[in-house]
């Protein structure tokens, strides 16, 4: 067929000689980036493809995390007519690929060298055997805590918390002035998100791989399981009355507006403060998790690119390699607030914080620290990872005890394999 | 020759109304039953994230059954589906039988009972948040006018979450059961009542004795329509609650999804979706038994 | 029928009955209305007075902002031209999906009364069952089937499926209705030689507007409300209203404009109120008129 040859050529052309002509020249894209900060950062990517006549499909789905979004691929999968480009965290990305639904970027990786300048800790996620299937946007790191520098001041926390006890004593304090100490959305996602920082400051980076990631028995039910489960009580007894259901950039809000303390939170909520024009280490500051410095629960936005007509696949694969060039990765992250998923891209737009998640990343990274984040869908499948949420959020808003969290973690996370 | 085209007529005739009607059955057969069969086929398979069509026995249903959420959401159901359907009907009779006093402002009235039924959760599901959260809504008002005692946490405390979640249940349906017993009112014969009042029986005794008694079909309408509406229930609990505080307000409407949906666990989705058939065919089948043979001509 | 002139009662313990019946009603009344209520006061207050009000204080400074911004220049997702367009989504969607439906409900109604053949109750029944299933048990092979069809994620996919699970209930109504016409009216005009179609157009439909009206409230509230469909099947540019509201609702800047979110609410609310409160008397005697009395 002449025909389908010729579209052949004209989706290869623009690989080859970075020419914008495809037949197709749009690109749809899956996404439930929908708050401010979030929406904004896309937009970045979606003005570079503009101005290569690429024009954007919005399809944003709001609402639960993404799982809502999930919902509609499913069903646009089943009908034949994927999205070309989906948000897609961790291990759905391999669940995706394993049904043989993405496409193969090869070629483009290889002419971009994506092999060297992106962490193999994302490689793991973006490859499925051995073939690029997705183009990862951004490093979140979860284990971090934001804080209101002007509530630290008034009730007088001079120094930032190194420890869990220091980080106690400093939520004391804002509680005994009067305010919310901790800033805290009661969805199943953030009570897991604040746990992803538990566990790695009770156990350390070891206990976390083990429980977490490899699912051993012994560390779900051990002591130190335990301990975190008793922490999360403690934080418990620190967030305001209303925190159920509250969304996460509320409670950001709720930081910014400087009513609650901190916030334990995925440094997209930077984003929400750099939309509300604060400015890091003035208004706000930025660390780790008290007790896990230097160490990284991670987790990575990832476009997956899904199986397109010929016609289309010239606009995916410049998509893809818009959302790597290390222009777009600069620009788009340091107004997302997350670390660019490639190594070499420069550190100079990026803020004190970002400075100090890139700066982190490569040396948790070389340190062997850098760990997939349970809440976010990089340590463990859904299957698990929900699991772990209906424990971790049950235990959060009843009064259960951390012994009986235990035994629930083991056999829920044993039913869900 | 006239003979012969009156045949043809007729059996034209005869033979139309199935041609009309069938697309319609066809439609019901296939987009209902067909995919209620592959529902099925679904829990018994292995499927996961998408369809499968292989055969690993009963092992998603004993799974189903010892998944703890599960429990939840049935025990949920019960309390939800009992309260809803209880409130509902007598809130709906009872406001039913206050505007048929000869009521002069009931056609003002009555569209202010009926109007939550015109409006989606996801629209109302927003204001009734706000409404129940302590610090936002109806606690901080009766703060604010000086009741400082006053303590109204339901939404956020996993023990109560799920009656805020009967409250605005019945708040969206109890109009629409009210219409349906208003109609029922309306259609009572006078004859009779006039000659129990000359009786000298007072009004309570005639709703006890003569109204009530005739709305027997009423409220088995009533009834059918609450109870799947109960069953069905999801917008509701994802608009209010998510599900929370925790997992305490889970109705097995929303495991299901979750299962199917989010989690990967297809197979153990769709066993709980043949489970909420089952359940429902065993209202709705003696219930359409009677609607279908009942009334012979 | 009413029982309000009672025998022999004093006049004045009337009256207080009387009273004590109009204050219940309305009472109760306000409290149905409290949500809309509280959703109208907060569209048309500034953020500031909703941070530092309670839910019922009326606002010192009216403004309309929030429903200009809705409208128009709100943000679902990366685009921020409000939800005009999907408000017209809706509409397209939701007109030809009733007005087929009724049709359908009608004709089967009609057959299923009036041509009656063997087995006509199973069909019926059959059909019914339909309405009551849980319905996201068929969003995977729904999609599957649209896909197979050419038309998922289209409006057409989706007046197809509101289409396809609506009949059952257009059905149930418009049969209990027909069920009370005289059939010996039909069998009349069949004798003078009336055909299918004329005894349903000349006989029957003329003097069906009640059951008319009691459908197309049914159908209409139920597809203009309907989330789960729309977000599956028409998710993105043919998205209709509720999805739209999702996402704005959902799309925040850090500060929740509840405001805005709020008069969206409204507007996507309105054409079922409006539905509702002009057709709502007639709601009532349609279903006195059969759909409701076995």
């Amino acid at each position: 067929m002449k025909k389908s040859k010729l579209t052949l050529l004209a989706a290869a052309l623009p690989l080859l000689l970075n020419s914008a002509y495809a037949e197709n020249k749009e690109v749809e894209v899956l996404h439930w980036w929908t708050s401010g900060g979030e929406a904004k950062a896309l937009n970045v990517l979606k003005e570079d493809l503009e101005s290569q006549g690429i024009s954007w499909k919005d399809m944003p789905v709001a609402g639960g995390g993404g799982s809502d979004a999930m919902t509609v691929l499913r069903s646009r999968v089943q009908a034949g007519n994927p999205a070309t480009a989906v948000q897609m965290l961790g291990f759905d990305i391999q669940d995706w690929a394993a049904e043989g639904a993405l496409a193969n970027l090869n070629d483009l990786a290889k002419a971009e060298n994506w092999d060297a300048v992106i962490p193999a800790a994302l490689q793991s996620f973006s490859k499925y055997e051995g073939n690029w299937v997705a183009a990862p946007v951004n490093v979140h790191s979860t284990n971090w805590v934001w804080a209101s520098k002007k509530v630290m001041d008034e009730v007088g926390i001079t120094e930032v918390p190194k420890n869990w006890d220091e980080f106690v004593t400093a939520l004391d304090k804002v509680k005994a002035a009067g305010k919310t100490a901790l800033a805290h959305g009661g969805q199943p996602w953030q009570d897991a998100t604040i746990f992803d920082g538990v566990v790695l400051t009770t156990g350390g980076p070891e206990f976390y791989q083990k429980a977490m990631i490899d699912l051993d028995k012994e560390a779900l039910t051990s002591d130190t399981m335990k301990t975190a489960f008793d922490r999360m009580r403690q934080l418990r007894g620190y967030v305001d009355d209303n925190f159920s259901g509250r969304d996460w950039n509320l409670a950001s809000a709720m930081v910014i507006k400087e009513e609650a303390a901190f916030q334990i939170m995925g440094d997209w909520a930077k984003g929400e403060f750099i939309a509300a024009e604060k400015v890091p280490g003035e208004d706000f500051l930025c660390f780790r998790v008290p007790g896990t410095e230097g160490m990284v629960t991670f987790n990575s936005d990832q476009f997956a690119m899904f199986k397109v007509g010929e016609d289309s696949a010239a606009a995916q694969a410049a998509m893809a390699k818009s959302v790597e060039s290390p222009v777009f990765q600069s620009a788009f992250n340091v107004v997302k607030g997350s670390a660019p998923a490639r190594t070499d891209v420069p550190n100079d737009a990026f803020d004190d914080c970002g400075k100090k998640a890139m700066a982190d990343l490569a040396a948790a990274s070389e340190a062997g620290t850098l760990l997939g984040s349970m809440a976010h869908g990089h340590a463990a499948p859904a299957g698990i990872k929900n699991a772990l949420y209906d424990v971790v959020t049950n235990h959060f808003n009843s009064d259960m005890s951390s012994d009986d969290a235990v035994k629930q973690l083991a056999e829920a996370i044993q039913g869900a394999m | 020759m006239s003979n012969n085209s009156t045949f043809s007529r007729t059996w034209w005739q005869n033979i139309l109304p199935k041609i009309v009607l069938a697309p319609s059955f066809a439609i019901s057969l296939l987009f209902v039953y067909g995919f209620i069969i592959y529902s099925g086929i679904i829990s018994f398979s292995s499927s996961r994230m998408l369809p499968k069509t292989d055969f690993i026995g009963i092992s998603n249903y004993t799974k189903l059954w010892k998944t703890l959420n599960w429990q939840v959401a049935l025990d949920n159901l019960a309390i939800f589906g009992i309260l809803y359907i209880v409130i509902c009907g007598t809130l709906g009779l009872f406001i039913a039988i206050l505007l048929d006093q000869k009521i002069r402002i009931e056609g003002f009235l009555r569209p202010l009972f009926l109007y939550p039924m015109a409006l989606s959760f996801i629209v109302t599901g927003t204001a009734w948040k706000w409404f129940l959260n302590p610090g936002l809504g109806l606690e901080k008002l009766a703060h604010d006018w000086g009741f400082e005692n006053f303590k109204f946490d339901w939404l956020i405390n996993s023990d109560m979450a799920i009656y805020t979640i009967v409250i605005a249940a019945v708040w969206q349906s109890s109009g629409f059961v009210m219409a349906m017993f208003l109609a029922g009112l309306r259609g009572i014969d006078s004859e009779q009542l006039k000659a129990a009042q000359l009786d000298g029986a007072s009004s309570f005794q005639l709703y006890r004795r003569i109204i009530i008694p005739q709305l027997g079909p009423v409220f088995l309408s009533a009834f059918v329509v609450l109870s799947h509406l109960a069953i069905k229930s999801y917008d509701l609990v994802i608009a209010l609650t998510g599900g929370g505080p925790g997992r305490s307000t889970q109705l097995p409407a929303t495991f299901m999804y979750d299962y199917t949906f989010t989690r990967n666990q297809m197979g153990v989705g769709a066993a709980s979706a043949m489970i909420m058939l089952l359940t429902i065919a065993a209202i709705m089948i003696p219930y359409l038994y009677a609607e279908t043979r009942e009334k012979k001509q | 029928m009413s029982i309000a002139s009672n025998n022999n009662p004093s006049v004045s313990s009337q009256r207080f009955w009387r009273v004590l019946i109009y204050t219940t009603l309305i009472v109760m009344a306000v409290f149905y209305l409290l949500p809309l209520f509280i959703m109208l006061l907060t569209s048309v207050k500034t953020l500031d007075e909703i941070r530092d009000g309670n839910l019922l204080t009326l606002p010192v400074q009216w403004t309309l902002e929030p429903w200009k911004k809705a409208w128009g220049t709100a943000c679902v997702g990366l685009t921020c031209e409000g939800i005009n367009g999907y408000f017209w989504n809706s509409i397209k969607m939701v007109v030809p999906s009733v007005a087929i439906s009724t049709i359908l409900g009608a004709i089967n109604g009609y057959i299923l009364t009036k041509w009656r053949f063997p087995g006509h109750r199973w069909v019926f029944a059959l059909m019914l069952f339909g309405c009551f299933i849980p319905f996201q048990i068929v969003l995977l092979p729904m999609s599957q089937v649209l896909g197979f069809l050419g038309i998922a994620g289209s409006t057409a996919g989706l007046v197809l499926v509101h289409v396809t699970y609506g009949i059952g209930f257009s059905t149930l109504f418009f049969r209990n209705y027909y069920e009370a016409f005289p059939t010996e009216l039909v069998n009349a005009a069949k004798i003078d030689g009336a055909g299918f179609f004329r005894i349903f157009w000349r006989i029957l439909l003329p003097s069906s507007a009640p059951i008319i009206v009691v459908t197309v409230i049914w159908q209409f509230t139920n597809i203009w409300n309907d989330f789960l469909f729309g977000a599956s099947f028409a998710a993105g540019e043919h998205a209709p209203m509720t999805v739209a509201l999702n996402n704005l609702v959902n799309s925040t800047t850090g500060v929740k404009e509840y405001n805005v979110d709020m008069a969206a609410a409204i507007i996507a609310a309105a054409p079922t109120l409006l539905v509702y409160i002009v057709a709502g008397r007639y709601f009532v005697r349609g279903l006195m008129a059969g759909s409701v009395k076995g």
